[in-house]
Protein backbone atom coordinates (compact mmCIF):
# COMPACT_ATOMS: atom_id res chain seq x y z
CA UNK A 1 0.00 0.00 0.00
CA UNK A 2 1.45 3.52 -1.16
CA UNK A 3 1.92 6.24 1.43
CA UNK A 4 -1.74 7.81 0.33
CA UNK A 5 -3.52 4.92 0.54
CA UNK A 6 -1.93 4.61 4.56
CA UNK A 7 -2.92 8.47 5.36
CA UNK A 8 -6.81 7.13 4.10
CA UNK A 9 -6.41 3.87 5.88
CA UNK A 10 -5.46 6.19 9.24
CA UNK A 11 -7.62 8.25 8.82
CA UNK A 12 -10.58 6.26 8.91
CA UNK A 13 -9.29 4.79 11.68
CA UNK A 14 -9.17 8.07 13.34
CA UNK A 15 -12.80 8.86 12.37
CA UNK A 16 -14.20 4.77 13.50
CA UNK A 17 -12.29 6.08 17.41
CA UNK A 18 -13.88 9.56 17.12
CA UNK A 19 -16.86 8.39 16.61
CA UNK A 20 -16.46 5.23 19.16
CA UNK A 21 -15.31 7.02 22.02
CA UNK A 22 -17.66 9.99 21.51
CA UNK A 23 -20.56 7.08 21.32
CA UNK A 24 -18.82 5.88 24.58
CA UNK A 25 -19.22 9.22 26.42
CA UNK A 26 -22.16 10.45 25.74
CA UNK A 27 -23.70 6.85 26.56
CA UNK A 28 -21.88 6.71 30.04
CA UNK A 29 -22.71 10.85 30.54
CA UNK A 30 -26.17 10.11 29.50
CA UNK A 31 -26.48 6.82 32.40
CA UNK A 32 -24.77 9.03 34.73
CA UNK A 33 -27.36 11.45 34.21
CA UNK A 34 -29.98 9.36 35.04
CA UNK A 35 -28.45 7.62 37.93
CA UNK A 36 -28.16 4.31 39.75
CA UNK A 37 -30.73 1.58 37.87
CA UNK A 38 -30.58 -0.83 40.84
CA UNK A 39 -32.16 2.54 42.48
CA UNK A 40 -34.40 3.32 39.63
CA UNK A 41 -35.92 -0.29 39.69
CA UNK A 42 -36.61 -0.51 43.32
CA UNK A 43 -38.61 2.58 43.35
CA UNK A 44 -40.74 1.87 39.90
CA UNK A 45 -39.76 -0.71 38.23
CA UNK A 46 -37.57 -2.21 35.51
CA UNK A 47 -40.29 -0.43 33.29
CA UNK A 48 -39.44 2.55 35.26
CA UNK A 49 -35.94 2.27 34.15
CA UNK A 50 -36.40 1.60 30.93
CA UNK A 51 -38.45 4.80 30.14
CA UNK A 52 -35.69 6.74 32.11
CA UNK A 53 -33.25 5.51 29.47
CA UNK A 54 -35.41 6.38 26.48
CA UNK A 55 -36.76 9.47 27.60
CA UNK A 56 -33.01 10.72 27.84
CA UNK A 57 -31.54 12.52 24.49
CA UNK A 58 -28.24 12.06 25.25
CA UNK A 59 -28.66 8.43 25.33
CA UNK A 60 -29.84 8.41 21.59
CA UNK A 61 -26.88 10.83 20.39
CA UNK A 62 -24.26 8.14 22.13
CA UNK A 63 -26.62 5.79 20.15
CA UNK A 64 -26.24 7.26 17.11
CA UNK A 65 -22.17 8.07 17.33
CA UNK A 66 -21.85 4.09 18.00
CA UNK A 67 -23.98 3.24 14.63
CA UNK A 68 -22.01 5.27 12.48
CA UNK A 69 -18.76 4.20 14.06
CA UNK A 70 -19.90 0.57 13.29
CA UNK A 71 -20.61 1.30 9.74
CA UNK A 72 -17.59 3.30 9.39
CA UNK A 73 -15.53 0.33 10.46
CA UNK A 74 -17.95 -2.00 7.89
CA UNK A 75 -16.99 0.73 5.57
CA UNK A 76 -13.35 0.56 6.33
CA UNK A 77 -13.22 -3.13 5.99
CA UNK A 78 -14.92 -2.90 2.44
CA UNK A 79 -10.88 -1.94 1.17
CA UNK A 80 -8.65 -2.37 4.13
CA UNK A 81 -6.90 -5.38 6.24
CA UNK A 82 -9.26 -6.43 8.66
CA UNK A 83 -6.12 -7.31 10.62
CA UNK A 84 -4.85 -3.39 10.81
CA UNK A 85 -8.21 -2.01 11.08
CA UNK A 86 -10.16 -4.10 13.88
CA UNK A 87 -7.45 -4.67 16.43
CA UNK A 88 -5.82 -0.98 15.77
CA UNK A 89 -9.56 1.27 16.35
CA UNK A 90 -10.18 -1.11 19.17
CA UNK A 91 -6.95 -0.61 20.99
CA UNK A 92 -6.96 3.36 20.42
CA UNK A 93 -10.36 3.73 21.57
CA UNK A 94 -8.99 2.52 25.23
CA UNK A 95 -7.03 5.36 25.33
CA UNK A 96 -9.00 8.18 23.76
CA UNK A 97 -11.63 6.81 25.42
CA UNK A 98 -9.62 7.46 29.31
CA UNK A 99 -8.73 10.89 28.21
CA UNK A 100 -12.18 11.50 27.65
CA UNK A 101 -13.45 10.49 30.87
CA UNK A 102 -10.85 12.77 32.72
CA UNK A 103 -11.73 15.67 30.76
CA UNK A 104 -15.31 15.69 29.90
CA UNK A 105 -16.98 12.78 32.16
CA UNK A 106 -14.02 14.39 35.57
CA UNK A 107 -13.76 10.55 36.62
CA UNK A 108 -10.68 10.51 38.43
CA UNK A 109 -8.31 8.44 36.04
CA UNK A 110 -6.17 7.10 38.65
CA UNK A 111 -2.62 5.48 38.12
CA UNK A 112 -4.05 2.12 38.37
CA UNK A 113 -6.94 2.71 35.23
CA UNK A 114 -4.00 4.45 32.97
CA UNK A 115 -1.76 1.19 33.46
CA UNK A 116 -5.42 -0.95 33.08
CA UNK A 117 -5.78 1.16 29.78
CA UNK A 118 -2.24 0.64 28.41
CA UNK A 119 -2.20 -3.08 29.41
CA UNK A 120 -5.23 -3.28 27.70
CA UNK A 121 -4.10 -1.63 24.40
CA UNK A 122 -0.70 -3.35 24.29
CA UNK A 123 -2.51 -6.49 24.76
CA UNK A 124 -5.14 -6.00 22.23
CA UNK A 125 -1.99 -5.16 19.78
CA UNK A 126 -0.64 -8.39 20.86
CA UNK A 127 -3.84 -10.66 20.11
CA UNK A 128 -3.81 -9.29 16.85
CA UNK A 129 -0.29 -10.41 15.63
CA UNK B 1 -18.48 -4.81 44.72
CA UNK B 2 -20.91 -7.23 45.43
CA UNK B 3 -21.30 -10.70 43.86
CA UNK B 4 -24.49 -9.05 41.35
CA UNK B 5 -22.09 -6.80 39.70
CA UNK B 6 -19.48 -8.99 39.01
CA UNK B 7 -21.82 -11.40 37.48
CA UNK B 8 -22.83 -8.13 34.98
CA UNK B 9 -19.38 -7.39 34.62
CA UNK B 10 -18.96 -11.03 33.41
CA UNK B 11 -22.59 -10.83 31.43
CA UNK B 12 -20.48 -7.73 29.86
CA UNK B 13 -17.27 -9.65 29.22
CA UNK B 14 -19.23 -12.62 27.92
CA UNK B 15 -22.39 -10.92 25.74
CA UNK B 16 -20.36 -8.75 23.15
CA UNK B 17 -17.59 -11.98 22.56
CA UNK B 18 -20.20 -14.66 22.11
CA UNK B 19 -22.85 -12.21 20.39
CA UNK B 20 -20.10 -11.51 17.72
CA UNK B 21 -18.82 -15.17 17.27
CA UNK B 22 -22.52 -16.43 16.80
CA UNK B 23 -23.05 -13.36 14.60
CA UNK B 24 -19.85 -14.90 12.50
CA UNK B 25 -20.83 -18.05 12.44
CA UNK B 26 -24.58 -17.15 11.10
CA UNK B 27 -23.45 -14.24 8.19
CA UNK B 28 -21.12 -17.66 7.12
CA UNK B 29 -24.23 -19.64 6.84
CA UNK B 30 -25.76 -16.72 5.41
CA UNK B 31 -23.42 -16.09 2.67
CA UNK B 32 -22.03 -12.87 1.30
CA UNK B 33 -24.79 -9.88 1.32
CA UNK B 34 -24.81 -7.53 -1.75
CA UNK B 35 -24.83 -4.02 -1.62
CA UNK B 36 -27.34 -4.04 -4.44
CA UNK B 37 -29.90 -6.12 -2.20
CA UNK B 38 -29.25 -5.32 1.35
CA UNK B 39 -33.19 -6.00 2.04
CA UNK B 40 -31.61 -9.66 1.95
CA UNK B 41 -29.94 -9.13 5.02
CA UNK B 42 -33.57 -9.65 6.28
CA UNK B 43 -33.32 -13.53 5.56
CA UNK B 44 -30.26 -13.77 7.89
CA UNK B 45 -32.76 -12.93 10.42
CA UNK B 46 -34.05 -16.28 10.30
CA UNK B 47 -30.68 -17.98 11.05
CA UNK B 48 -30.80 -19.74 14.55
CA UNK B 49 -27.02 -18.31 15.05
CA UNK B 50 -27.99 -14.62 13.62
CA UNK B 51 -30.63 -14.70 16.69
CA UNK B 52 -28.68 -16.10 19.48
CA UNK B 53 -26.24 -13.72 18.42
CA UNK B 54 -28.17 -10.42 18.45
CA UNK B 55 -29.76 -11.94 21.69
CA UNK B 56 -26.28 -11.83 23.09
CA UNK B 57 -25.66 -8.54 21.85
CA UNK B 58 -28.92 -7.29 23.66
CA UNK B 59 -27.78 -8.42 26.70
CA UNK B 60 -24.27 -7.14 26.48
CA UNK B 61 -26.15 -3.87 25.97
CA UNK B 62 -28.59 -3.97 28.76
CA UNK B 63 -25.15 -5.01 30.80
CA UNK B 64 -23.05 -2.66 29.64
CA UNK B 65 -25.30 0.51 30.65
CA UNK B 66 -26.37 -1.12 33.95
CA UNK B 67 -22.87 -1.39 34.72
CA UNK B 68 -22.19 2.24 33.55
CA UNK B 69 -24.91 3.63 36.20
CA UNK B 70 -23.04 2.39 39.09
CA UNK B 71 -19.20 2.37 37.93
CA UNK B 72 -16.86 4.61 35.53
CA UNK B 73 -16.26 4.22 31.78
CA UNK B 74 -12.81 3.84 32.28
CA UNK B 75 -13.79 0.98 35.17
CA UNK B 76 -16.05 -1.12 32.31
CA UNK B 77 -14.03 -0.71 29.40
CA UNK B 78 -11.20 -2.92 30.35
CA UNK B 79 -13.93 -5.26 31.16
CA UNK B 80 -14.82 -5.26 27.79
CA UNK B 81 -11.22 -5.87 26.50
CA UNK B 82 -11.52 -9.23 28.06
CA UNK B 83 -13.95 -10.35 25.31
CA UNK B 84 -10.98 -10.67 23.23
CA UNK B 85 -9.90 -12.84 25.40
CA UNK B 86 -12.59 -15.36 25.69
CA UNK B 87 -13.00 -14.99 21.74
CA UNK B 88 -9.15 -16.42 21.82
CA UNK B 89 -10.02 -18.67 24.18
CA UNK B 90 -12.76 -19.78 22.80
CA UNK B 91 -10.76 -19.96 19.50
CA UNK B 92 -8.58 -22.39 21.12
CA UNK B 93 -10.59 -24.95 23.10
CA UNK B 94 -13.26 -25.40 20.36
CA UNK B 95 -12.16 -24.23 16.93
CA UNK B 96 -8.99 -26.40 17.50
CA UNK B 97 -6.91 -23.17 16.58
CA UNK B 98 -3.67 -22.46 17.47
CA UNK B 99 -2.47 -19.34 19.41
CA UNK B 100 0.81 -18.18 18.61
CA UNK B 101 3.56 -17.33 22.07
CA UNK B 102 2.58 -13.32 20.73
CA UNK B 103 -1.49 -13.71 20.99
CA UNK B 104 -0.47 -15.61 25.12
CA UNK B 105 1.13 -12.30 25.77
CA UNK B 106 -1.83 -10.62 24.64
CA UNK B 107 -4.46 -12.47 26.95
CA UNK B 108 -2.00 -11.87 29.69
CA UNK B 109 -1.71 -8.44 29.38
CA UNK B 110 -5.09 -7.99 29.31
CA UNK B 111 -6.23 -10.05 32.29
CA UNK B 112 -3.75 -8.06 33.90
CA UNK B 113 -5.13 -4.80 32.92
CA UNK B 114 -8.62 -5.85 34.57
CA UNK B 115 -7.16 -7.09 37.19
CA UNK B 116 -6.16 -3.75 38.11
CA UNK B 117 -9.06 -2.06 37.18
CA UNK B 118 -11.37 -4.24 38.92
CA UNK B 119 -9.37 -3.93 42.55
CA UNK B 120 -9.60 -0.23 42.45
CA UNK B 121 -12.49 1.83 43.46
CA UNK B 122 -15.69 1.05 40.61
CA UNK B 123 -17.47 4.92 40.63
CA UNK B 124 -16.07 8.77 41.25
CA UNK B 125 -18.94 10.37 43.59
CA UNK B 126 -18.94 14.19 41.72
CA UNK B 127 -21.77 14.92 44.89
CA UNK B 128 -21.20 13.14 47.96
CA UNK B 129 -17.50 12.26 48.10
CA UNK B 130 -17.10 9.48 51.07
CA UNK B 131 -20.54 8.39 51.50
CA UNK B 132 -20.15 5.35 49.94
CA UNK B 133 -17.41 2.35 50.21
CA UNK B 134 -15.92 2.04 46.87
CA UNK B 135 -15.76 5.41 45.43
CA UNK B 136 -13.01 7.16 43.29
CA UNK B 137 -13.07 10.77 45.09
CA UNK B 138 -11.88 12.99 42.36
CA UNK B 139 -9.39 15.81 43.20
CA UNK B 140 -12.01 18.63 42.54
CA UNK B 141 -14.51 17.04 44.83
CA UNK B 142 -11.44 16.51 48.17
CA UNK B 143 -11.13 20.41 47.77
CA UNK B 144 -14.93 20.86 48.24
CA UNK B 145 -14.91 18.84 51.12
CA UNK B 146 -11.56 20.31 52.49
CA UNK B 147 -13.50 23.51 51.89
CA UNK B 148 -16.86 22.57 53.53
CA UNK B 149 -15.38 21.36 56.79
CA UNK B 150 -13.32 24.70 56.99
CA UNK B 151 -16.43 26.47 56.62
CA UNK B 152 -18.45 24.53 59.18
CA UNK B 153 -15.11 25.08 62.19
CA UNK B 154 -15.61 28.69 60.94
Amino acid sequence: MNLSGQAAVWSMIGVIVLLATAGDVLLAGAIRQIGDFDVIRSHSGLKGAIFAVLRNARFFSGVLCMALSFFSLLFALSWADVSLVAPASAALTFVTNAFAAKWILKENVDGRRWIAAVCVCTGVFFLSR
Amino acid sequence: MTFRRYLILGAVMVGASVGDTFLSAGMKQVGPVSLHHLLSLLIALKNPWVLSGIFFLVLFFASYLTALSWADLTFVLPATGFGYVIIALLSKFWLQETISPARWVGIALITLGVGFVTHGPSYTNHNHPGTEDEVAVSPNARELTAAGKEDKSA
